[in-house]
């Protein structure tokens, strides 16, 4: 039903409003309290040669309404595959959702057959990806890419689709976005074709947007335009974001909540300030030491010594234990409980228990 | 892309001139050379030889006039067949071998990228384990061997085809499968590798997250991609198919160029190995400056930028 | 939001530092093959690879020693034995010659890898030459060498090849001399390629190392990366030059008997095999369709086994 009245609301608006959704503009930094992506218990494996990698190992949290939510930690710590498992984009028969759900309005998407999830890809949910320079299709013209999306989902002319790609071009910041329509990705600069991939998420109005490292493969200059785009975007429409990056910088400018990963779990979640002021797991605490900072000397940069674990056969206990300064038996042996620090804060880190404690007081 | 053509159109030139003139002068270099006496039988040929090669001429006005000859598209007589000229065989053969090379192009184009796309989209299942069984032996048999084998059975023993000749559409079965499995095996080869890289592009995993429907996605972005390394090689492809002509007309006895080439060899009939030579080569040069024009036609990127270093 | 708790049980006593163990952290890391260990590794996995390997090897010991073995004449006519079925004196049977078909199919076998070598080889060296000096000179002097080799990727080889034949008259060195003078053109092209990444490489070593560990880079990393494509391109030119063979004594440009090629013996069998000498015509074709088979399976495997991209 929620997905029928969905489809009929989207099919009313026709092609004629861009991007705008009165009663969420002006909500942004606000307390947000609907929940609109609930993850719960996650585990995703994947079959490779040398066996199987255990990609994510019981990662949740929840995402509300307009806010934007950053997921960030090394490379391979399961940050990319929590997007593509909630995008439904993990390649099969390779990768499997092992357990757990990805809960959108209260609707399973990991239950969904693939026929189902595709009315939910680019229509309720859509991704910006890592390098715009490859993102695109080098055969095919950007007017083409921006409105197959909307074309497929709606039932909209090719004019109506026309129409609202060029002005869509225009919200992102592409000047001629007439003439552009008919090029194809080769004439764009980088900065630009960024643009284009978040003009092509955009065009079904989309309540969630997944942007997996959107300006990593971005000079600096281009990126603080793009992170401005992100905020500009929200504000007119509420859409909710996930943003995947291991960059604090970007983490610091546009999200509301942080959620820290390692080895395939959230090890610490909480909003911007607890995590940047009182990161609690000594993960995050290093992950902070580790980013250059003006306000710090350059001898106090401290990277985080050794590696993460190895996947195909993960530890008992906590997996930061080999790198961690205050490592005890414990951690060796068994995973930590969630502890919450506040309402919106919670880690997973033996230190909160009462006996640690004492011990490091 | 004006500049693009014309700078294929200039290189097209340069290598037929190449070939005309390598062969013109190997040809010169044979002992005792080919256009003696003693050779030809028939006066009528040794006239005929003698006004077309000039052969009272020093060496380089002979050279000059065979280049102007080949430019008027006559390409001398033969020295085995009187009144015959590499021009009347060619007007004779040539129809039926491009029939022969065309109708193989059409037969390996669809079936090489068919089977090559289907490989790729159920990697590592049935369908790619036996697609590319059969490209490996397709590629690993020769022509003439598959074409003895296949008219031994289709044709001798179970009686189905015919076995010889090219007289009509059932007359054309044997030759062309025979022909083709090398090509289609290449081609199915090649899509296949390529379709698999092409699906792991970022392009394709957005198509997806468009929500977009595999056949689309597979059609529409995928396959024009993943068709290019294909084009690519149509040239080499082009020459293979041209040789293997060679070989089917002997077998199946089609009266093709081929089989006046071939026969042409074996008599050492060497104004007619030339001239045959000299026009294969001018077409087949001619095909990959097509090939080359079709490329810079689907690939919208080669306006710009100049064309990498593999053809 | 219900505030939670440490919700797991522990024992006291495991509460007690341990210290960071930063070796441990590093000793995760799976061990690290050497490229060629790791290449062969993954090379034994492919069966059909080695498969093809020892079909090589065997046919390889069959075409030196068999022939030295075999109690048949192959040089005059014996015209008591002519087109017997495959026996028990004649495995393969014997052609019109009363030779015998297995003895020559040995005979041939030496021909045709002789071909396929030595053409695979000279390619090699020349290719190493012209493609070497291409991409370490750079500049102008590569753009003409390219522009040459462009020109002459254009011919027809195969026609070229037919031409050089006619003119030299059919024997080993002219058809290994026809190959190879069309043939080094793809192996130059790939060694330029080669270079021109080795070149890069060094660059970017030397301004990050000054120098130190350089020639171990080369040699560790480097080397193996570039020779990789190399060792492919020649494992897939020795079916090519094989198949070129046979296709030249197909149409009647090859080497003659009573030494032949299996192309000759198939040209030869081919008018006969409607009267039902079908093992004339057989033994040569299997074997050259099992050869190509075997080097093409080979190097398919090799290409597999070298790709650095794909190390798992």
């Amino acid at each position: 039903m929620n997905e029928d009245e969905n489809t009929l609301k989207k099919n009313g608006q026709g092609g004629a409003a861009v991007l705008t959704k009165p009663e969420a503009a002006g909500k942004r930094k606000q307390v947000f309290s609907e929940v609109m992506l609930s993850v719960r218990d996650l585990y995703v494996s994947f079959r490779t040669f040398g066996g199987e990698v255990q990609a994510l190992r019981g990662v949740s949290f929840d995402l509300y309404k307009g806010e934007t939510l950053a997921i960030v930690g090394e490379s391979g710590c399961g940050k990319s595959v929590t997007a593509n498992t909630i995008m439904g984009l993990i390649p099969e028969p390779a990768g499997r959702i092992k357990n757990g759900s990805v809960l959108f309005k209260g609707k399973d998407l990991t239950k969904l057959d693939k026929s189902k999830m595709r009315k939910v890809q680019g229509v309720d949910i859509s991704m910006i990806f890592q390098d715009p320079m490859t993102a695109l299709n080098p055969t095919l013209k950007i007017g083409e890419q921006l409105t197959e999306g909307l074309r497929t989902h709606q039932k909209v002319s090719i004019g109506e689709a026309r129409k609202k790609a060029i002005k869509l071009l225009e919200v992102v910041g592409i000047p001629n976005p007439e003439e552009r329509m008919k090029q194809y990705p080769h004439q764009f600069s980088g900065g630009m074709r960024q643009r284009i991939v978040i003009a092509i998420a955009l065009i079904c109005e989309p309540e969630l947007l997944i942007a997996d490292e959107p300006t990593t493969a971005l000079d600096v200059t281009i990126q603080a335009q793009i992170l401005e785009l992100f905020e500009e975007i929200q504000e007119r429409t509420g859409v909710s974001i996930i943003l995947i990056t291991h960059d604090l910088g970007v983490v610091a400018k546009i999200a509301d909540r942080i959620a820290v990963m390692y080895a395939g779990k959230v090890i610490e979640i909480g909003t911007k300030r607890e995590v940047f002021y009182t990161p609690q797991h000594p993960y995050t605490k290093g992950l902070l030491a580790s980013v250059p900072r003006l306000d710090l000397k350059e001898e106090e940069l401290q990277p985080i010594e050794g590696t993460p674990p190895d996947l195909f056969a993960p530890p008992i206990g906590c997996p930061f234990t080999a790198r961690c300064p205050f490592a005890m038996e414990v951690c060796d042996r068994i995973y930590p409980g969630t502890t919450d620090i506040s309402v919106t804060h919670a880690v997973d880190c033996w230190l909160q228990d009462e006996r640690a404690k004492k011990l490091f007081d | 892309m004006a500049i693009y053509i014309v700078k294929r159109f200039f290189m097209m030139i340069a290598t037929i001139l190449i070939i005309a003139t390598l062969t013109f002068f190997l040809m010169h270099s044979v002992p005792g050379s080919p256009f003696d006496e003693e050779r030809t039988s028939n006066p009528t040929i040794q006239a005929n030889l003698e006004k077309f090669y000039k052969l009272d001429q020093p060496t380089h006005v002979q050279y000059f006039d065979y280049l102007k000859s080949i430019a008027t598209f006559d390409f001398g007589p033969s020295i085995k067949k009187p009144n015959e000229t590499v021009n009347t065989l060619l007007a004779r053969g040539f129809p039926i071998s491009f029939e022969l090379g065309m109708v193989t192009i059409l037969v390996a184009v669809i079936s090489g990228i068919t089977l090559g796309t289907l490989a790729a989209l159920r990697h590592n299942g049935i369908i790619d384990y036996s697609a590319m069984a059969f490209a490996v032996i397709g590629i690993s048999v020769p022509n003439f061997v598959l074409a003895t084998v296949l008219i031994q059975q289709f044709a001798v023993n179970w009686n189905l085809l015919p076995p010889a000749t090219w007289s009509s559409r059932m007359h054309m079965i044997l030759p062309t499968l025979a022909l083709a499995t090398g090509p289609t095996a290449i081609i199915a080869r090649l899509t296949r590798s390529s379709m698999l890289e092409v699906l792991t592009q970022d392009y394709i995993k957005m198509a997806r997250a468009k929500g977009l429907s595999p056949v689309r996605i597979v059609l529409r972005h995928a396959l024009r991609n993943a068709l290019m390394p294909v084009v690519t090689i149509m040239g080499t492809m082009l020459a293979g198919i041209l040789t293997g002509t060679f070989v089917i007309e002997k077998i199946f006895a089609i009266p093709g160029m081929g089989k006046y080439f071939v026969e042409s060899i074996n008599n050492r009939d060497y104004p007619v190995i030339m001239g045959s030579t000299v026009f294969y080569s001018a077409f087949l040069v001619f095909m990959l400056f097509l090939v080359d024009i079709v490329y810079g036609f689907i690939d919208p990127r080669i306006k710009l930028h100049r064309k990498e270093g593999d053809a | 939001m219900v505030t939670r708790q440490q919700n797991v049980q522990a024992p006291d006593e495991w509460f007690k530092p341990k210290g960071r163990d930063a070796e441990k952290a590093e000793s995760v890391v799976r061990p690290s093959l050497s490229y060629w260990k790791d290449a062969w590794r993954r090379l034994r996995k492919n069966k059909l690879a080695m498969g093809g390997l020892v079909f090589l090897i065997i046919l390889t010991l069959f075409a030196i020693f068999a022939p030295m073995l075999s109690p048949h004449n192959i040089e005059i006519t014996q015209y008591a034995n002519q087109n017997q079925p495959p026996s028990g004196a004649h495995w393969f049977g014997t052609d019109d010659k009363g030779w015998d078909v297995f003895t020559r199919t040995w005979h041939g076998a030496r021909v045709s890898l002789f071909v396929g070598v030595a053409a695979a080889l000279i390619d090699f060296f020349i290719g190493i030459i012209y493609g070497g000096i291409s991409g370490y000179k750079g500049g102008r002097t590569d753009t003409i060498m390219m522009r040459i080799i462009e020109i002459l990727y254009g011919l027809p080889h195969l026609l070229v090849v037919i031409l050089l034949m006619v003119i030299m008259g059919p024997s080993l060195t002219t058809i290994i001399v026809a190959l190879t003078i069309t043939g080094w053109v793809g192996m130059a092209r790939i060694v330029r390629g080669q270079v021109l990444q080795i070149k890069n490489y060094e660059f970017v070593t030397a301004s990050k190392s000054f120098g130190a560990g350089t020639s171990r880079i080369i040699r560790k990393n480097l080397l193996p990366n570039t020779m990789g494509p190399i060792i492919v391109q020649m494992t897939l030119t020795v079916p090519s030059a094989i198949f070129a063979e046979a296709f030249l004594s197909f149409i009647g440009l090859g080497i003659q008997a009573p030494v032949a090629s299996w192309g000759v013996m198939a040209n030869d069998a081919l008018p006969v095999i409607l009267s039902g000498h079908w093992w004339r015509l057989f033994f040569p074709a299997l074997f050259i369709s099992l050869t190509m088979f075997a080097f093409n399976v080979l190097g398919d495997g090799m290409q597999d086994a070298l790709d650095p991209k794909l190390r798992g």
